[in-house]
């Protein structure tokens, strides 16, 4: 019954602290099985998080991690990608860490293609912090911040990355876990800024402010309104009004930030390697 | 085809997202708040349970009958 992914776990730190049917151990397990499929060693992948929920990923997976500042992890993590462009690095975020705290660290990593993949986990919610409503929650969706309502519109970090200029990007469910595991892969294939907006269900503060039932049942309305994004181009305006597309949503060439550094010091007359 | 559960039940927080999406109702959460085995007969193998662990508590192994 031994699973090879437990390999990557920090088998001490184990039980996870995520409340009872969080998804983001889904999201996990489906990252160290992707770096599984790619047979990149422990030794050579770094594995960058914020804070937050989705950022305590880091702390039970067993490659060379680092826990860094509200919102700075894509910094953190182009530093370590430029100081050693040998590393395979992985940023794990959350949908506040990412696009509002981190919001403009997020589009400027889009924008200057650095060879990373980003893994936002999107639960909706600020949950570590007892529910305040996120850049990502939807309009007119309930939260400690917004017992009538969300009134702010919904980012949708999919089109911000790629409109900010991020070279891959796709989006997953907790649901859809297989699916999910390919993303990733195909993220971590890309020479550039790979963006993977994993949907997760928060049972604890999104789910139950807004009825969502039990975390079987958020999943459940994930399959239900997850469409694949070949169907989803067919689908008319009306019948998209609930749904959102996943998959590849948009892939792109572009010269990556090592690459492009790498000309500025030939250019430069070369350094001593 | 026969299969083996195994539960780790350390790791089990009883979120009952095996047992909803078990086809057989193999699955059911205890008084104790982790998941148990109710009718092990009924198991297909079909690993919708430990794919969707948030956890890792639980696995599913296929057994060939003649290894029993």
């Amino acid at each position: 019954m031994e699973r090879s992914f437990e390999q990557y776990f920090r088998q001490n730190h184990l039980p996870h602290l995520w409340c009872p049917g969080c998804g983001n151990g889904i999201a996990m397990k489906a990252i160290v099985q992707a770096v599984e499929k790619k047979g990149w060693s422990q030794d050579n992948t770094v594995i960058v998080s914020g804070i937050g929920c989705s950022s305590r990923a880091s702390g039970y997976m067993d490659f060379d991690t680092l826990h860094t500042a509200h919102g700075r992890a894509i910094p953190f993590a182009t530093g370590i990608k430029l100081a050693n462009p040998d590393l395979n690095v992985i940023v794990i975020t959350g949908d506040g860490d990412c696009t509002a705290i981190g919001g403009n660290h997020f589009i400027h990593g889009c924008r200057r293609n650095v060879d990373l993949t980003v893994i936002m986990f999107n639960n909706n919610i600020y949950g570590m912090t007892g529910g305040q409503a996120s850049p990502t929650t939807p309009v007119g969706a309930k939260a400690t911040t917004a017992p009538y309502g969300s009134v702010d519109r919904t980012f949708d970090a999919c089109k911000l990355a790629e409109a900010a200029g991020a070279t891959y990007v796709a989006r997953s469910t907790a649901f859809h876990v297989q699916h999910m595991t390919n993303m990733i892969a195909d993220g971590l294939d890309n020479k550039g800024f790979s963006f993977i907006e994993a949907m997760v269900q928060c049972p604890t503060a999104f789910g139950r402010k807004n009825r969502m039932g039990s975390p079987a049942d958020m999943l459940k309305w994930m399959r239900d309104h997850a469409v694949m994004k070949a169907a989803w181009d067919k689908l008319s305006e009306e019948k998209r009004e609930d749904k959102f597309p996943i998959g590849c949503l948009y892939s792109s060439q572009a010269i990556d930030y090592d690459a492009a550094y790498d000309q500025v010091i030939e250019r430069a007359g070369g350094a001593d390697k | 085809m026969k299969s083996e559960i195994t539960i780790k039940t350390v790791r089990c927080k009883g979120c009952g997202i095996c047992a909803a999406f078990c086809p057989k109702s193999v699955l059911a959460v205890s008084e104790l708040g982790k998941i148990q085995v109710v009718n092990k007969e009924a198991c297909i193998g079909c690993g919708q349970c430990e794919l969707r662990c948030p956890d890792y508590a639980i696995f599913v192994d296929r057994v060939k009958e003649a290894a029993q």
